[in-house]
C-alpha cells in the first residue's frame, strides 16, 4: 500500500490545515518535534513533518529552507495571518492540532509507524 | 557572480530571506540539493546570528563553478570567547530570543558541520566577522 499523503493524514488525525491546501499531495517521511530552531535546522531531515509550538514568523523559513513537509502548530496556538500568507507564498503547509504536542507526536507516530509496518 | 544582502540587527521577521534567495539562485544552478540543503542551514544561521546579536551586518556571497564562499561581517558586541562560542549549547541570546526558539548553542555547530571550511574571527566590542565555504563536488 502506497503511504498517506499529507491530506489523508490531516483528516484522519483531525488536524487542521491552516496554510498550502494545495500542497496536500505530498508525502510525509517520518517527524521531528522540537521548539529550538536551531535543533530543527540541524536534525530534521527534508520530507517531514515539524510538530512545535512555536507561531512567530521564522518557522516558516525554517521549513521552506529545510524543505519540510509540514509544520504542525500544537495545543490550539493562535496563528498569525500573515505568517500564513507567508506559508502560502513559500509553499509551506501549516496544519493546527487542537491537543499538546505529547499527544499529537503520540498519534503521528503510531500512524506513521503504522504505515511503516504494513509497508514491510 | 557576486551578491550582498544587508541585515538588519533585531530584525528577526526579515531573518531568512537572504538564506531563501540563495538557496533559489543555487537550484536554478542545478547546484546538488544535498549540497543546496548544507549552504541553506549556513546560510540561516549565519543570518539569525546577526539579527540576534549584531546591530547590522552585511552578507557578501561570491559563486563560482565549483563553490560557494559567504562572507558576513557586523558591527556588534562582538565575540569575547570563540573557542567557548563554538561550543554546543553555549549562548549568550536574551531570554526574548530563546523564547522564540533560538539561542540553543547550536548555530555556529550548525554552520561548522555544513561547510567545508569556516573562519570566525571577532573584535570584542566593535563586531565579528565569518567566512565560509561549500564546495559543490564533495
Amino acid at each position: 500500500m502506497e503511504k498517506p499523503n499529507l491530506k489523508k493524514l490531516t483528516k484522519e488525525l483531525g488536524f487542521e490545515c491552516l496554510s498550502g491546501k494545495a500542497l496536500l499531495d505530498r508525502i510525509p517521511q517520518s517527524a521531528y518535534v522540537s521548539d529550538l530552531l536551531s535543533d530543527v535546522m540541524g536534525k530534521a531531515r527534508n520530507g517531514m513533518i515539524w510538530v512545535t509550538s512555536q507561531v512567530h514568523k521564522n518557522i516558516v523559513a525554517v521549513a521552506s529552507l529545510k524543505e519540510l513537509s509540514a509544520i504542525v502548530i500544537v495545543n490550539e496556538r493562535p496563528v498569525e495571518k500573515e505568517l500564513l500568507e507567508q506559508a502560502e507564498n513559500e509553499g509551506v503547509v501549516v496544519l493546527a492540532s487542537n491537543l499538546p504536542a505529547f499527544e499529537t507526536a503520540g498519534k503521528l507516530y503510531n500512524y506513521l509507524e503504522s504505515w511503516q509496518d504494513a509497508a514491510l | 557572480m557576486h551578491f550582498e544582502y544587508e541585515i538588519e540587527g533585531g530584525d528577526f521577521s526579515s531573518a531568512g530571506k537572504a538564506s531563501s534567495d540563495i538557496k533559489k539562485i543555487l537550484k536554478q544552478l542545478n547546484i546538488d540539493p544535498q549540497i543546496v540543503r548544507r549552504i541553506a542551514i549556513a546560510l540561516y544561521e549565519a543570518e539569525v546570528n546577526v539579527v540576534a546579536h549584531a546591530c547590522k551586518g552585511i552578507m557578501k556571497v561570491d559563486l563560482d563553478a565549483h563553490k560557494i564562499k559567504i562572507l558576513l561581517e557586523d558591527e556588534g558586541p562582538g565575540i569575547e570567547n570563540i573557542e567557548r562560542a563554538m561550543q554546543e549549547g553555549f549562548s549568550t541570546a536574551s531570554d526574548e530570543v530563546r523564547q522564540m526558539g533560538f539561542g540553543a548553542g547550536m548555530g555556529l555547530p550548525n554552520i561548522k558541520r555544513n561547510t567545508d571550511e569556516m573562519r570566525l574571527t571577532s573584535v570584542p566590542g566593535r563586531g565579528t566577522t565569518l567566512e565560509m565555504t561549500v564546495n559543490f563536488s564533495q
